[in-house]
């Protein structure tokens, strides 16, 4: 079996073979494998989606269909602090397509994607429960309420000043 | 017995077994029902609700193709509610649809345009989103246009019932599309060229890389001796894209067509057919004495080559090395036609016609560069003969020119599964022993996609098999795996039922499609063919005769490999 060290350590590697290997025979294993995989490695590149199909025996065009179909899937990497911001109902109407923009300005980069250094990652999602405060973004499980585009450079600031 | 049960279509009674389909019930009323996604043998999901009829017990309407009758059901498959229905299913589907019909190579033979007709929709009602997809041209054999796409699933459908699986849906809701895996290009996947997602394909999303516009550039050379052969199944293809019946052979017809194109000579590739036998015949024998790897596999289905490369490297020394009849053509053409003329092989132009959309590519392995030039499909023949304004069904009948016209039976059954396998038993079993006059062998015959015999010949049990459909080669060669079944001569072909049901044969609407058996009608033209045949067996052919005595010497000789035969390369993908 082909594994995946072009885009991981080879405890990586021996995780994901385990998880196949122990759902293999389990009928619909798919969802769950990738939800592993993705646990493991932070997101699914081809080489965990070959090592996937191959381990399974099923092709590639199958595994890609059920990543793509799905949004929990990632096909990019994540960032060490992962961003979300809440497009749900109540923070829609209360602007957080603007929020959202104004992340994707400050990162240099689009919803869904990592930056270069590999710090932030931006995606957005539908409901994370705080609607009194809206509208909402999360940094990874932190939880950052009733926003406004001019209060967003500081919050990053925040990050990047604890790593240096 | 089966249960029976009575229904009423449109307050036509009818009955049926248990467990039927509104859709296959209203056939037997004599009523069709609109279909876009059903295709019959390939597909039946449900999806595009187009065939939504009003049945009691119901809410709402239902989809005829999986809907199971039952005992006092009224179906009615016409009314207001349904006809509106469909033409909103269409309006929706046009929404995205790039209408670029007037080019479009399935303008008049397309299901969309035709029930569009039908249900008077107009194409510009709802404005869809702009949803640009890229062009996919990057394999010498298909195209897709996602842009025309429907999204109804068959070409996924049929790739999958090949087990092939190099392409899917991808993404989610508007911005679903069909394409390989990280949406890289169809070269780079598992695809193996067959075509059969180009035949399932209801509209023009899919076609045959065409060669066409090269062909007319060569045709119209002074400086270039244009050489056409056509394969063994297009006699019994080409007269379907003039509106004859299936299974009409049409070879005369075919012959004087191309003649009138303009090329210097029109062959029969039956006669590499023969060769292909003599060659591979001559290499079982040889295996078995010898005791190279056996089962040998048949190797002129170059999708089946490919896939055995991808799929199964390691299965590669049991490939004939015989080249494909097509392949052997083109270079006895470059070689012996050219040596025996006093003609340069750059001034000669080699066009075959195939059944095919993998011969394509088959032509462009580096292995065997330039025997053929051009490979165009049965389709593009038929549009060639179009565009020349050529009245087909007028022509007179005309023969194939010399030396290559005479070809026995077992050549033209080429095109249909069990074909190779007979052709090959016959002269091999003569070969093996000269007293060996069989000449039908019944078991390998017929449609029936897994067929396996065991002949006694000179005091060998030769245990044969033949498979068509790339599952079932899956199937037996996974039985090969693990021991449980052992054979020693194999033929496959990677289209259901062979070559007659090839990815590059006309493309008939779904009404014939869902109503007529094609694999079986278009056969049984290539075995009348075989019974009027005075030769029947290879090694009797004269044409065989002369181009040993001329060149080659024998058959598996020094220079018959050379030229006749080939290697493969192991290509692991997933």
């Amino acid at each position: 079996m082909e594994h995946c060290n072009a885009c991981g350590t080879a405890e990586q590697a021996e995780k994901l073979r385990a998880v196949i290997e122990s759902s293999r025979e389990t009928p619909g294993c798919l969802m769950h494998i990738l939800q592993e995989a993705q646990a493991i490695y932070g997101f699914l590149p081809i080489g965990v989606q070959k090592t996937i199909a191959e381990g399974l025996g099923i092709s590639l065009s199958e595994v890609y269909g059920v990543v793509t179909f799905y949004s929990q899937f990632s096909l990019k990497p994540k960032g060490k602090h992962r961003i979300s911001v809440c497009l749900g109902t109540a923070c829609y109407v209360k602007g957080s397509d603007k929020i959202l923009a104004e992340v994707e300005k400050q990162l240099g980069i689009k919803c869904g994607e990592c930056t270069e250094d590999g710090l932030f990652s931006i995606d957005s999602c539908r409901c994370v429960g705080a609607c009194g405060l809206a509208p909402v973004m999360m940094v990874g499980e932190e939880v950052y309420g009733k926003l406004e585009p001019g209060k967003i450079k500081d919050i990053l600031d925040q990050y990047r000043r604890e790593e240096q | 017995m089966e249960k029976q049960v009575t229904l009423k279509i449109n307050n036509i009674p009818v009955t049926v077994p248990e467990g039927t389909t509104i859709l296959e019930a209203a056939r037997k009323a004599h009523i069709e029902i609109p279909t876009l996604c059903y295709l019959k043998d390939v597909s039946c999901v449900g999806s595009c609700r187009m065939c939504v009829v009003e049945a009691t017990g119901a809410r709402g309407l239902v989809a005829a193709c999986v809907y199971p009758v039952a005992e006092g059901m009224e179906v009615r498959t016409n009314t207001e509610k349904c006809r509106q229905s469909r033409k909103m299913t269409l309006e929706l589907l046009l929404s995205k649809h790039k209408k670029k019909c007037l080019s479009c190579e399935r303008n008049h033979n397309c299901e969309l345009q035709k029930l569009s007709l039908g249900y008077s929709v107009d194409e510009d009602r709802f404005k869809g989103e702009d949803y640009v997809l890229p062009i996919d041209d990057s394999a010498p054999y298909v195209v897709r246009d996602n842009d025309k796409c429907i999204n109804c699933m068959r070409c996924v459908a049929a790739c999958r019932n090949q087990n092939v699986n190099a392409i899917g849906p991808i993404g989610r809701g508007f911005h679903v599309h069909i394409g390989s895996a990280f949406d890289m290009p169809l070269s780079e996947s598992v695809c193996v060229g067959c075509g059969q997602c180009v035949v399932a394909c209801p509209v023009g999303a899919l076609s045959e890389r065409s060669t066409i516009d090269e062909v007319w550039s060569a045709l119209a050379n002074p400086a270039k001796k244009v050489l056409f052969f056509t394969a063994p199944s297009i006699r019994a293809t080409l007269g379907e894209a003039f509106d004859l019946p299936v299974g009409t052979n049409v070879e005369g017809k075919m012959v004087a067509a191309i003649r009138r194109l303009g090329p210097a000579a029109v062959f029969n590739m039956d006669v590499t057919a023969d060769l292909t036998i003599m060659e591979e015949a001559s290499e079982l024998i040889n295996r078995i004495k010898t005791g190279k790897p056996m089962p040998m596999f048949t190797s002129c289905c170059p999708a089946w080559v490919k896939f055995v490369e991808q799929r199964y490297p390691e299965m590669i020394p049991h490939l004939s090395s015989c080249k494909s009849p097509q392949q052997m053509f083109g270079a006895l053409l470059k070689s012996y036609w050219c040596e025996k003329n006093g003609i340069a092989p750059e001034n000669v132009y080699t066009v075959s016609v195939i059944p095919c959309t993998a011969k394509k590519y088959e032509c462009h392995r580096p292995e065997m560069e330039g025997d053929v030039d051009a490979a165009i499909t049965t389709r593009e023949l038929a549009r060639m003969i179009k565009t020349a304004g050529i009245k087909f069904t007028e022509l007179p009948d005309e023969e194939f020119d010399n030396p290559f016209s005479t070809a026995t039976g077992g050549g033209a059954i080429f095109g249909a599964t069990g074909g190779v396998m007979e052709a090959a038993l016959r002269t091999a079993a003569h070969m093996m022993d000269g007293s060996f006059e069989v000449l039908d062998f019944f078991a390998v015959r017929g449609t029936n996609p897994y067929k396996e015999a065991t002949y006694l010949v000179a005091g060998n049990a030769l245990r044969v098999a033949v498979v068509s459909g790339l599952k079932n080669a899956t199937e037996l060669l996974e039985k090969i795996r693990s021991g449980e079944k052992h054979y020693d001569f194999i033929e496959v072909m990677a289209c259901p039922g062979g070559c007659v049901n090839g990815g590059g044969q006309p493309t008939l609407s779904d009404s014939v499609r869902n109503t007529v058996e094609l694999k079986d009608a278009r056969a049984k033209a290539l075995y009348s063919s075989d019974t009027l045949n005075a030769l029947r067996r290879p090694s009797d052919s004269p044409v065989m005769d002369m181009i040993y005595n001329d060149y080659l010497g024998f058959p598996n000789s020094h220079k018959a490999h050379e030229i006749l035969h080939t290697s493969y390369h192991a290509d692991k993908r997933i």
